[in-house]
């Protein structure tokens, strides 16, 4: 579905992605572990188009999508967290995952009909979903860190998407909130079908959660491969284990 | 439901404002009718430029120029081109549209305060121009004595084309404000990039704003010469354009209110303090010092915030879209 080749990208000569490769097949689990600095997000925001590429491909089933603006990628059916939660801080939760439906039907643009009569029903079926139904009212900057993070996986799947790619989805959470999420994913993609790429710091969430590993060290691609062959790899374990200087 | 209650109580006030509003001009002397008219040609310019601002998270700074074009505009039609008022008083919003349409698409391209710099060197670049080209605009002179019609030419009769006029602008920005168009604007303003993110081309639909909230100040600017029949440069200087930014804190910029509610009160200070002093800025700057500590979030954001907390105290009321 997903397949990135030989990408390079560098920020005033620091490169920060340096040669990465990533295959992500239809309703797979896939996720990207490396150490601190390994380049993750900056792949991620290539993928998604927040960063253009300097060379290398990134491909959707047969289209080059390396270049596309981010809205254009999401069109294409592309939905992503981010590590930091970036939600509409001044919207209520209901309206926050609206504007990703409304976004998705096409009706952003409306001028002259209520806001409040559109998309309720699909809306709501999210909210249940990742069971934030009963916070529907609150004003999304008042939710905890973790509900924060919910709600960004829900607005990403207002937009429908094939392939939902979360940054760190359980980034400051607690262990209960953890398992939470990581169930809520699991479901997301038994269920659905849906195809997740994500990364993780937490190495016990990865292995558990993944289907297939990819490990970044230095912008570079290690190895992509299952869960079990890559807890065997040598050079998985000296990236970190030996001599990681980086934090 | 207290939500249903509270929107009932908004709805009474409106229409008893509103038939205040409607006799008010035989009960007060002329020139309470005539500081009535100003202030709602205030509020219709300082909401235009919320819809950017307050609602769009874009630092329109100079946002009086598109007031001044459609003033201008209105003004050259009628005694340069001398086309008929109907077709002016459509055409010159237009006018501003479309110079919020070519400086717009340029400032797009930048965020957040570079935004704000290339836009208020655009606009003084149109006052510099209307300043300067005497044979067209009379520089500083501005031109006087523009002609209306009888029906609208005392100051009775501007105030109630101007109030319908008001009335009419509010209502299609109040439905804007809250279609999908207006929430995703204010998404906007929460965060662009998440907006990107889940398919929204942000460029384009802050465009559009700036077109619409331009085209709305272009109006204000016409009503203006409506009640004023004249035109001058300070119509585009960046003091004005400040002023009306300050009204919009004022009020409360994530109000939809708010803004009318802050140029009632720029208005009334300038007219009244102005009497006794020409420090009356004085006092604004004073007012808005209280302000920025005491009520961040405007004199109507206060408001409804009261209410709220007084609402959700009462009952929790039903989904408050």
């Amino acid at each position: 579905m997903l397949r990135v080749e030989n990408l390079y990208k560098s920020f005033d000569g620091f490169m920060a992605v340096n040669g990465a490769e990533l295959l992500v097949e239809k309703g797979r689990r896939v996720a990207v572990i490396g150490p601190n600095g390994a380049g993750k997000t900056t792949l991620f925001n290539l993928i998604t188009g927040q960063l253009k590429p300097d060379r290398g491909k990134v491909r959707l089933d047969d289209e080059e999508i390396g270049h596309l603006p981010p809205h254009e990628v999401c069109r294409r059916g592309i939905a992503r967290s981010f590590q930091i939660a970036n939600i509409f801080h001044r919207l209520n939760v209901f309206k926050n995952v609206q504007v990703s439906v409304l976004s998705r039907q096409k009706n952003s643009n409306r001028f002259f009909y209520p806001a409040h009569r559109m998309a309720v029903e699909e809306t709501d079926r999210i909210l249940e979903s990742v069971g934030l139904l009963d916070r529907a009212d609150d004003i999304a900057g008042s939710l905890s860190h973790g509900d924060q993070r919910i709600l960004e996986i829900a607005i990403a799947l207002g937009t429908e998407p094939q392939l939902l790619i979360l940054d760190e989805p359980t980034a400051g959470m607690s262990p209960d909130e953890t398992s939470a999420t990581m169930a809520l994913i699991r479901r997301l993609s038994e269920t659905r079908g849906l195809t997740i790429l994500f990364c993780e710091h937490d190495m016990d969430v990865v292995f558990n959660a993944a289907q297939s590993i990819m490990v970044m060290s230095h912008g570079k691609t290690i190895i992509q491969a299952e869960p079990g062959e890559v807890r065997r790899n040598r050079a998985v374990q000296e990236a970190y284990l030996g001599g990681e200087e980086d934090a | 439901m207290g939500k249903n209650g509270s929107s009932r109580i908004t709805v009474l006030f409106l229409a008893a404002l509103g038939i205040l509003l409607l006799f008010l001009p035989s009960m007060i002397p002329r020139f309470y009718t005539y500081i009535l008219s100003l202030i709602f040609v205030t509020a219709l310019l300082a909401m235009s430029l919320n819809m950017v601002v307050g609602h769009g998270g874009l630092f329109q700074f100079h946002h009086c120029v598109f007031y001044g074009v459609g003033a201008y505009a209105f003004a050259l039609m009628i005694t340069k081109a001398g086309l008929p008022m109907w077709l002016s008083f459509i055409a010159a919003p237009l006018a501003s549209a479309l110079a919020g349409l070519m400086i717009g698409w340029l400032c797009v391209r930048l965020t957040k305060l570079y935004f704000g710099m290339l836009q208020i060197s655009l606009g003084s670049l149109i006052w510099a121009i209307t300043f300067r080209w005497y044979s067209l605009t009379h520089g500083d002179d501005g031109i006087h004595g523009i002609p209306m019609p009888g029906l609208i030419a005392g100051t009775t009769g501007a105030y109630y084309f101007i109030l319908l006029f008001f009335a009419l602008c509010l209502l299609v920005m109040y439905v804007i404000f809250k279609s999908p168009f207006g929430m995703t604007l204010q998404a906007m303003r929460d965060n662009p990039d998440r907006c990107a993110a889940v398919g929204i081309n942000v460029r384009r639909h802050q465009l559009t704003a700036i077109v619409v909230a331009t085209f709305f100040a272009g109006i204000a600017g016409v009503l203006f010469v409506v009640l004023e029949r004249t035109v001058f440069p300070d119509l585009l200087f960046w003091v004005l354009s400040l002023e009306v930014f300050i009204m919009c804190l004022l009020g409360g910029w994530f109000t939809f209110a708010g803004p009318a509610l802050g140029a009632a009160i720029t208005v009334a200070l300038r007219t009244f303090v102005g009497i006794y002093t020409d420090y009356w800025t004085l006092v604004l700057g004073t007012l808005l010092i209280f302000l920025i500590f005491f009520l961040p979030e405007g004199v109507m954001g206060f408001i409804l915030e009261k209410l709220e907390s007084r609402g959700r105290k009462e009952v929790s009321g039903p989904r408050g879209v």
